[in-house]
């Protein structure tokens, strides 16, 4: 999985070639956005996903960590999905509903996703932009400073942070987060150098416009565009690499959970005749990862409007 | 081109000497150390143990040691747990065996990833350009440690066609499902990037003058649109080279292959700091590496590039 | 020699059995294939003696080297090097007979220096060994103070008297002395190859051991692969022909890999056992193993928080618990609740009568109830505790478990689950509330068991000090039979409830059923691959 960096380019050339009337472009977007079917879909998929985590839990029968003793230690045999005894997914290893624990897992990965997207996004836009405003020396140590980060293997560094601090949500979003703002900063850099030398800008400049309301009007509406796309493509990384942190039997404590860690209990037990402690998870995983995609490269086409 | 590779490299001095520092503190600041075990050992053993590995000297005369082993005799250091093994030993062993199945990833998802990312941009929009598309997200979507109990129950245990796990030298029924599980997520990263950079390139003017002239398509693709569309997929293959060895760690726990992914996994957990900082270090000098051939290799393709 | 034996103490009345090898029952037909390949979770960390640390090395190890006495298929001691001894009156000096057809692979003698060249090496502190305090348990002369320092290596009191006799002083009776000699770390080591070869000494090719067994492969984190030893003295006896340790980490895809017919034994996952009882009957075993697991309560005058200092509430947290449950539904292998600390099984050990082991459970959740109440906790004073247990799905299966009985009574249990390294690190260091532990014996004799909650123990974590159990404990060293006293010892920690026992173990495995002689019915689950062998269908 990756961020598409050709047409990211293509976007912040475009979001960065002309004058943005903040209003018009996002109207013509809206417009855009709402002609593609694809993306569309993917918005509502997104929120029935929201709403499930948001309200699952008024639906389930059982708490994501009573364990129903009538099915535990016969799991395979009993502990199917079911209307009859509440467990619509039917049951984990211990007897705890899967579907309560679904729904509290998509709290946690949609939380890990957008919370490390947005850290990796506010970190990099900040840097990115003031690199590129400021200039110079500074933006070439800044940038020096990226290249240096780039070369650093973060899987391994994130794996020690959770092996240190013991396992915690809080480093799992710093740690996340903190794996993608580079190429984030990088973006927001050339967009910001681009942006200082562009016509609209030096003329408000001239006629006196206030450097306040000139990033308001000017530079932000800019890079609104590209740092929106990004971040929307950024959630997917970001529950995929919570996956692969709680494969590793370093993610979240019990009795919370995620998908990732789920969907890896479910991959191990593959064979023992409990499929469904693999399918229903890795659904909800597998549809929100598509719709996020779609969404993002939707906005982006959206934004960008090109016949493809 | 020489003065930008030498730039390169002296960047990765530093780059290196960071890595090493914060991998090195962050493994020491974790609680434990190689000797905690269950039955606590008494304390002049302890002591006795971290005589003979210099863990009783301060921290900053530890990583200087250790640096100067390197530089000077390009000796990693001894395992703390794998008592009978030198770090370089270690890597010896399991480095080949990352390098070799994860190059045949690489080749197999490059190979595959461009050839169906053109064809489904030559097609576009056609039944052929949906089922890549289609194929390729979810593909990416589908984590490979997942895949992995997928393989080992059809092919091994359903149809009895290929061992499940180990290596044996890298016979090839052993290479067969690391080498797919690990290769099918960038396979389609490098599909889609492909399919949409050929389409850049194929709306653009130049292709459009080719096309003009009369020259065959298959020529126009071939000459003219493939080297410039390839541009993309080439600055992917940088992280896509992290992305890899990340997913050896699952290749290594499912198949038993032994590589270096699970050695890095158990020297973090176990506090063989050794064997990890050797491992760090190696990853690390690779990446920089690979990124360098990664920008000379765009550089070489792509002709406005001066440096 | 052998009446003299008899005379001299009760305890070598095992020792008149012949030396068992591979003991092929009558009527049974070897099969024609005699290759044999099993599982391991991890990379064999050392193939020294002296410095492994693990179980599975061992098992490698009683392959490769040969101690003093092994161990037969009910775990009773039989003669390896050792022909036979003599204990002295004071019961503190044996003197081992070594027999003189015993070779390494190399083809040297071995001798009794070999065996004090060893021990020395444990006991130095130049090797920095992990295992060196098993010489101090074994109370060797001079053990601890060689290790501390203090001493010079060379005044260990083990001697050579001959090349066939060696001599060994201990500081005061120890009744299970003969039965230590049969762990690992005891196991002679050839001088001159070592010194050959530094630390290279044991790879393939350089390794000589006096096993039945030579290393031929050793493929770190893949597999070990052996075959038998051609100067072995009783290589004939030798029956499996070659040995592959197959390194699986994940023992689901272990199992899957047996099912393909690539292992011929592995573990079965929890949970999983009856369901492949159901399906491979001859396969799927379940035996006991010394080892017991607990919840530690944190008693630290400092550190353990004030709750669990109230006798009432730890036998409330003890009662609450459903063990039936936990074995019955979340292992299911067959393991045993416990109710106390040595495993039942133990050679010697009697089980006292200890209260709540008979009551039902609804009446240990009630106690439990009443118990908390007049503690002064309840539904306006909840009880909140944490439990640290390290990363494995049973641990983390038996720990939500809990948390949800002890709802039941009213506790609020925190689930801290962190790696290995770290939870032994804080149990060390009294910086948790409860944590999960397991003890397995080192030894068929319940003071291995017992030993840890004395005061003076380095592993008592949880800080638990009586001094009757103290007085115990040390009297149980010179009795006569120390039955009765470990018995009074079990009830004073009932009566204490220092732990919430959990259940006693069982090896759960899948094992084809060609495979012999594999130790199955020794509780320390010792297996001898010289004893093993596949008979025909």
């Amino acid at each position: 999985m990756v961020v598409d960096t050709i047409k990211m380019k293509s976007l912040s050339d475009r979001l960065a070639a002309e004058e943005v009337a903040g209003r018009s472009l996002w109207a013509d977007a809206r417009h855009r956005f709402l002609r593609n079917k694809a993306a569309v879909a993917g918005l509502f998929i997104l929120i029935l996903i929201g709403l499930f985590a948001l309200f699952g839990n008024y639906i389930a029968a059982w708490s994501n960590e009573e364990l129903d003793f009538t099915v535990m230690g016969q799991v395979a045999e009993l502990g199917g999905p079911s209307f009859e005894n509440g467990h619509y997914f039917g049951t984990d290893d211990l007897g705890r509903d899967l579907f309560a624990r679904t729904v509290q897992g998509t709290r946690i990965s949609l939380m890990v996703g957008i919370v490390g997207s947005l850290i990796a996004v506010i970190v990099g836009t900040l840097y990115g932009a003031t690199a590129g405003y400021v200039g110079g020396r500074t933006d070439n140590i800044m940038m020096r400073t990226v290249d240096i980060l780039m070369s650093i293997p973060y899987m391994f560094v994130l794996i020690l942070l959770l092996v240190m601090f013991g396992r915690s949500i809080a480093m799992l979003f710093i740690g996340i987060g903190l794996i993608s703002w580079l190429d984030m900063s990088r973006i927001v850099r050339g967009q910001t150098l681009s942006l200082k030398h562009k016509e609209f800008i030096e003329a408000a400049q001239a006629t006196g416009v206030p450097s306040f309301t000139i990033i308001r009007r000017h530079i932000v509406p800019n890079l609104l565009g590209v740092v929106a796309v990004y971040a929307t493509l950024l959630v997917p990384l970001m529950i995929l690499t919570e996956s692969f942190i709680s494969f590793l039997g370093l993610g979240v404590q019990e009795p919370l959970t995620s998908w990732g860690a789920l969907i890896s209990e479910g991959a191990g037990t593959i064979n023992y005749g409990t499929l469904w402690q693999l399918a229903f998870p890795l659904f909800f995983f597998i549809i929100t990862l598509f719709a996020f995609f779609f969404v993002g490269d939707g906005l982006r086409d959206a934004l960008d409007p090109k016949d493809r | 081109m020489i003065s930008y590779i030498a730039k390169r490299l002296a960047i990765a001095v530093p780059t290196l000497l960071l890595l090493i520092i914060v991998s090195f503190l962050l493994m020491h600041a974790a609680p434990g150390g190689p000797f905690t075990q269950e039955r606590a050992l008494p304390p002049q053993v302890l002591a006795n143990l971290e005589a003979k590995y210099g863990l009783d000297q301060p921290l900053w005369k530890q990583m200087a040691n250790y640096v100067w082993g390197i530089v000077a005799h390009f000796d990693f250091g001894p395992s703390f747990i794998y008592k009978d093994r030198t770090v370089n030993e270690i890597i010896a062993q399991g480095f080949p065996v990352t390098l070799t199945y994860g190059s045949l990833s690489f080749l197999l998802a490059v190979l595959v990833g461009v050839s169906l990312g053109v064809a489904a941009a030559i097609r576009h929009n056609s039944w052929l350009d949906y089922l890549a598309v289609g194929i390729s997200i979810g593909a990416q979507v589908l984590p490979n440690f997942v895949m992995a109990p997928i393989l080992v129950l059809v092919f091994t245990l359903w149809l009895r066609w290929l061992p499940g796990g180990g290596w044996e030298g890298g016979q090839w029924q052993y290479i067969v499902m690391p080498v797919i599980a690990l290769s099918t997520s960038f396979m389609a990263s490098i599909a889609r990037i492909t399919r949409s950079s050929m389409l850049e390139v194929l709306n653009s003017n130049h292709i459009r003058t080719a096309r003009a002239k009369g020259l065959p398509e298959r020529k126009v693709i071939l000459r003219h649109a493939l080297k410039p569309a390839m541009l993309p997929v080439i600055s992917y293959l940088g992280p896509a080279f992290v992305t890899m060895i990340t997913g050896s760690v699952v290749v290594d726990i499912y198949f038993s292959t032994g590589g270096i992914g699970k050695a890095f996994v158990d020297s973090a957990l176990n506090r063989d700091y050794a064997v990890m900082m050797g491992v760090t270090i190696l990853v690390g000098a690779l990446t920089i590496l690979f990124n360098l051939v990664v920008d000379i290799l765009y550089a070489w393709i792509d002709p406005k590039i001066r440096y | 020699m052998l009446n003299k034996l008899l005379l001299t103490t009760a305890l070598t009345v095992g020792l008149a059995l012949p030396s068992v090898a591979a003991n092929v029952q009558p009527g049974e037909t070897l099969a024609e294939n005699q290759d044999y390949t099993y599982w391991l979770l991890d990379a064999i960390k050392s193939m020294d003696p002296q410095i492994n640390t693990d179980v599975e090395g061992s098992g490698v190890l009683r392959a490769l080297f040969e101690g003093l006495y092994n161990e037969d298929q009910v775990g009773g001691l039989v003669p390896g090097v050792a022909t036979g001894y003599e204990l002295s009156d004071d019961k503190t000096t044996y003197t081992f007979h070594l027999r003189d057809n015993a070779k390494w692979s190399n083809g040297d003698p071995v001798t009794a220096g070999d065996f004090v060249y060893a021990w020395k090496r444990l006991a130095d502190p130049a090797t920095a060994s992990e295992y060196a305090w098993y010489m101090e348990l074994m109370q060797v002369v001079n053990a601890a103070e060689i290790i501390a320092g203090e001493k010079p290596v060379d005044e260990l009191g083990v001697t050579a008297i001959d090349d066939h006799t060696l001599e060994v002083k201990i500081t005061a009776p120890l009744p299970y002395f003969p039965k230590m000699l049969t762990h690992a770390s005891t196991f002679p080591v050839n001088q001159k190859v070592i010194e050959q070869f530094g630390d290279k000494w044991t790879e393939p090719g350089n390794l000589a051991g006096n096993g039945a067994y030579v290393l031929k492969e050793h493929i770190l984190g893949e597999k070990v692969v052996m075959e038998p030893n051609p100067e072995y003295w009783d290589n004939e006896n030798t029956i499996l022909q070659k040995v592959t340790a197959l390194t699986i980490n994940d023992e689901n895809a272990a199992l899957t890999r047996y099912l393909a017919g690539e292992l011929d034994r592995t573990q079965v996952p929890a949970g999983q056992y009856p369901r492949l009882k159901a399906e491979y009957p001859d396969e799927a075993i379940s035996v006991p193993q010394s080892c017991s697991y607990i919840y530690m309560f944190n008693l630290d005058k400092d550190k353990g928080p004030e709750a669990l200092k109230d006798v009432r509430v730890r036998k409330a947290l003890s009662y609450a618990i459903d063990r039936d449950i936990i074995v019955n539904n979340i292992l299911q292998g067959g393991q045993a609740p416990s109710y106390n600390w040595t495993h039942a099984a133990t050679e010697g050990f009697e089980m006292p009568e200890i209260d709540y082991a008979s009551w039902t459970q609804a009446d240990r959740t009630a106690k439990a109830k009443e118990l908390l109440a007049e503690a002064g906790y309840g539904p306006d004073k909840p009880l909140d505790l944490t439990l640290n247990y390290n990363t494995s799905e049973a641990h983390k299966k038996i720990a939500i478990a809990v948390q949800q009985f002890w709802k039941g009574v009213g506790v609020n249990l925190t689930l801290n689950n962190m790696e290995w390294k770290v939870h032994t690190d804080k149990m060390q260091n009294q910086d948790f509330e409860i944590a999960r532990y397991a003890w397995c014996g080192d030894y068929n004799e319940a003071s291995t068991y017992l030993d840890l909650f004395t005061s003076y123990s380095g592993h008592n974590n949880g800080k638990f000090f009586s001094e009757d159990f103290d007085k115990l404990m040390k009297d149980s060293k010179t009795a006569e039979n120390p039955a009765p006293l470990y018995k009074e010892a079990e009830q004073i920690l009932a009566a204490e409830m220092p732990f919430a026992p959990i259940y006693q173990y069982t090896k759960v495995e899948m094992i084809k059923p060609d495979i012999k002689g594999a130790g199955l019915t020794n509780l320390m689950q010792n297996w001898y691959l010289k004893d093993m062998y596949r008979v025909a269908n």
